[in-house]
Formats: structure tokens, C-alpha cells, sequence
């Protein structure tokens, strides 16, 4: 078992707890045990970077202390924008010590930025594909994917340097080592709306709308993304677009975790697929 | 660190306006005000006008702009402290006031309970977002989703909030006091 630093962050414990349920029980079938950052707060979100940025600094550098204080030299961050926050603050720390200082005194904690914070697909990197592959049980066979990353899985790219910011590869480099089959398509990058879903549907439901099109247009038969705000948006939401644009898209949207936990051989109900809101059981277009 | 109008100079010098930033946005085609504008009007010193755009709100984060500027000016930076300076300054566009709303509702309810408590957010920004524009739509918006969200386990009607609220209040205090 190796032992890494967890940040669930509020989505993961909230309604997207289905996404929690898929990361644990596939990092536990690939060996990888989760120690839950303790007494974590909320990242501040979009909230604190458009309307207060010092905000947007101290509270995921209060969690960055944390994690130093309680000695977790990386930390899984599963949410892009809890990862996305965390690694901007912990860069803006590492190349200041004015800065340091000052957000040491704000979250009441010492903290220099140290911690090296992971988001989903890195983790499956650094577990390596030699041994993901080892660990199959049942091949990816018949899953046609589009890989959708999203904004900030690689944005910006100063930041976020673990793949290209505009034709990222990481998630189709790991899927077919799985057995999947990954289509090449002009969405993958685009945004879907993230966190507007309450403040502006409107915004959501188009652009999300012309992911879920294009992908069905390169002959995917499901879309995987690693972000809790992209799948309510493409999943949750998918009713909805739907209705406003008249169309049927019946997509089925995984995480990340879920195809590599069912290439595992891990149950649609362990990993929570059953809760999603496209749900294709028995006639799945991907067998799975 | 830029929410006044000469930290904003500074951040937009390097702009030559190739409106790259623009053709990348997803909501460009929305906007009154398009990226490349708004860097522009901070350029000239124009910023009051930038603030009253509704294009800052439709903004939705996505660091396309910042990505490809070919100056690494960061749009989206430029943008955010459009946005701080604008709710600050009581001047946001009226189409746009929800957006600007939920945004404090979500902070507010993070300083309450340390981690994000989603049912009350969810009425807290229906209730402010009635009492200013009286939207019935909004206000039954996704009423039918509870009880499938509720079935599938997704609603909580008691979050699970941080242990020690009392720090995280003081930081919003602290960050409250002056601006970086």
C-alpha cells in the first residue's frame, strides 16, 4: 500500500459524491490508500478569485499548511479546481517570501508551498501504466471514448505543465493501454460552463450541448472526464440540454476512475455509475 | 495584488491588441465587451467603463485567454480584478446582478461553515436572487431535480463543515481588511 495526502474538497462530499465513491474504490483495488487531509476547508472556488483575490491566496493556502503540518508531501486533489487553486496559490508561496509571510499570519499556520498537488489523471501516471495494465481483468472492449478535459485539468499551462493545454493526451494514453478505444474530436479542451450551472444555465446548456454533439459527431459512445462541475454539467444536465435543443444525446458520462475501475474488474455499483444520470445497464453501447 | 486601476496598467502593458484572447472565448459571441476590449479600456485607463460591462460576469473562467496570449498578458487575472473592483464599487451590469450574487452567497456560506453546505447555498441564492428581480423561473428552477438527485443520494441536508470554523471566519476577516 502507498499512502498519499488526500484533499476531497466540497463537491466530492457533496453531490458529487459518486465521483468520491469511484476514486477511493479504484485507488484501493490499484493499492493506493487515501489519508484525508484533516479538517480541510473549501478551496474558495471561483468565488474567491472573482470577487476577492487575496481570499483566493489564504484559503487554499490555509490547506496547503495543513498539509504540511501533517506531513503529506503530495496531496490528490480529484476536483481541477481545487487542484488548480492550490497549485496557484502554492506557486504564488514558493516564489515569495513576502507572501509567505503574510499567508502565514492570515491561516494562522506556517506554510511555505511545498506540498506537490496531484489531480486525478496524475495520479494514474505516476502509478504508471505497467502496472495499471498488470491489474486488468476485463479489457476496455467496445468503449469508444471521447477523453473531455475540460479548462482547468491543463489551464493555464504555466501552472499546470503535466500535458498539452491544447491537444492533451494523458487520459487517451492511459484508456487504450486499457483496451478503450479513444476518438479524436475538436471539444476537448473547450469549457462546458463549470460552476455557472446555478448562476447562468443558459451559458451551460450551450456549450455543453456542442461537447455532447461534437463527440457523438467523432463516433464516441461515451465521454470520460476528471471533474466533479464537467459531468454534473454533461451528465446531470443532460436532460436538460436535451429539451432546449431538441435533440437526443444519450451519452453516457464516466470518470476517469470508473472506466480504469471497471478495466479492474470493480462493479458499476461500487465505483457509483448506478447514480448517475445517464445510465445504460443492461444495453450499454460499451458492454461494460 | 491588481485590484486598483494602476496595478491593472501594469498587468495589460503588454498587450498589442491581436485579439487572440477574443477568438478563443467561448462567450465572446455574449459579450458586450469582448476580452480583447476590456484589456484595451484598462490600457487607457478606461476601467470604470470595463466594470459596468455584463461581458465580466459572463466570463466563465476557463483560462483560454491566459493560455494563448502570445504576450502572456493574464486575461483571465484581468478579468477576475474587473470583476473584484466592480463588486466593490456597486457597479455591476444589471443583466448580470445573479451571477455577481451567487458568487458572495457561495463566500458567505463558506465562512459559516468552512466547507461549501449546498442546499443552503442553493437557497440562499434563489432567496437574494428573488428579492432582486422577482423571477419566478428561477426561483422553481430544478425543483424536479431534487427528488432524482435526492434518490441517487446526491442531496445533504446537513453538510459535513469544517471542526474549526472560528479560523476560517478569521481569515475571511483578515482578507476582508486589505486587498492584496
Amino acid at each position: 500500500m502507498t499512502d498519499i495526502g488526500y484533499y476531497p474538497g466540497c463537491a466530492l462530499q457533496g453531490s458529487s459524491n459518486d465521483y468520491e465513491r469511484s476514486v477511493r474504490a479504484t485507488l484501493q483495488a490499484l493499492q493506493v490508500q487515501l489519508q484525508e487531509l484533516d479538517d480541510w476547508i473549501c478551496c474558495g472556488a471561483s468565488a474567491a478569485h472573482t470577487i476577492n483575490h487575496k481570499l483566493s491566496v489564504a484559503l487554499p493556502a490555509r490547506n496547503l499548511a495543513l498539509a504540511e503540518q501533517q506531513g503529506c508531501a503530495q496531496l490528490l486533489a480529484p476536483c481541477p479546481m481545487c487542484s488548480m487553486e492550490l497549485i496557484k496559490a502554492g506557486k504564488a508561496l514558493a516564489d515569495s517570501p513576502a507572501l509567505r509571510q503574510e499567508m502565514s499570519d492570515i491561516v494562522e499556520l506556517p506554510v511555505t508551498g511545498r506540498t506537490q498537488v496531484l489531480n486525478l489523471i496524475q495520479i494514474f501516471q505516476q502509478i504508471g501504466l505497467p502496472a495499471l495494465k498488470a491489474a486488468v481483468k476485463q479489457p476496455l472492449e467496445g468503449v469508444s471514448v471521447a477523453c473531455y478535459y475540460g479548462c482547468l485539468l491543463t489551464r493555464p499551462s504555466a501552472l499546470l505543465a503535466f500535458d498539452d493545454c491544447e491537444q492533451p493526451v494523458s487520459m487517451e494514453t492511459i484508456l487504450t493501454a486499457l483496451g478503450a478505444k479513444t476518438v479524436a474530436w475538436n471539444f476537448k479542451t473547450e469549457c462546458c460552463g463549470a460552476g455557472m450551472t446555478m448562476a447562468n444555465e443558459e451559458t451551460v446548456l450551450n456549450l455543453s450541448h456542442k461537447i455532447l454533439s461534437n463527440a457523438a459527431a467523432h463516433g464516441a459512445n461515451c465521454i470520460v472526464v476528471a471533474c466533479p462541475m464537467c459531468h454534473v454539467n454533461l451528465d446531470m444536465k443532460q436532460a436538460a440540454i436535451e429539451q432546449r435543443h431538441g435533440v437526443r444525446h444519450d451519452l453516457e458520462i464516466f470518470y476517469l476512475s470508473d472506466l480504469i475501475g471497471l478495466a479492474l474488474g470493480l462493479d458499476r455499483q461500487t465505483l457509483g455509475i448506478d447514480r448517475h444520470f445517464v445510465v445504460k445497464n443492461g444495453n450499454s453501447a460499451c458492454r461494460l | 495584488m491588481h485590484s486598483d486601476s494602476s496595478g491593472l496598467s501594469a498587468l495589460v502593458n503588454d498587450c498589442y491588441q491581436c485579439g487572440k484572447c477574443t477568438a478563443g472565448c467561448p462567450l465572446a459571441a455574449q459579450m458586450d465587451i469582448v476580452p480583447s476590449q476590456l484589456v484595451r479600456l484598462a490600457q487607457a485607463g478606461q476601467v470604470e467603463r470595463a466594470t459596468r460591462a455584463e461581458s465580466i460576469w459572463l466570463c466563465v473562467s476557463c483560462q483560454t485567454c491566459t493560455t494563448r496570449c502570445p504576450q502572456s498578458v493574464d486575461v483571465a487575472g484581468v478579468i477576475d480584478a474587473l470583476r473584484e473592483q466592480s463588486a466593490q464599487d456597486g457597479t455591476v451590469a444589471k443583466t448580470q446582478r445573479r451571477t455577481a450574487i451567487f458568487q458572495q452567497v457561495f463566500l458567505d456560506n463558506i465562512r459559516r461553515h468552512g466547507r461549501l453546505n449546498e442546499l443552503e447555498l442553493v437557497g440562499a441564492f434563489k432567496t437574494q436572487a428573488f428579492l432582486k428581480d422577482l423571477s419566478i423561473p428561477l426561483l422553481m428552477k430544478d425543483a424536479l431535480l431534487a427528488p432524482q438527485m435526492m434518490k441517487r443520494d446526491k442531496l445533504h441536508f446537513a453538510g459535513k463543515p469544517a471542526r474549526d470554523r472560528q479560523v476560517v471566519d478569521r481569515i475571511f476577516a483578515k482578507c476582508a481588511e486589505a486587498k492584496v
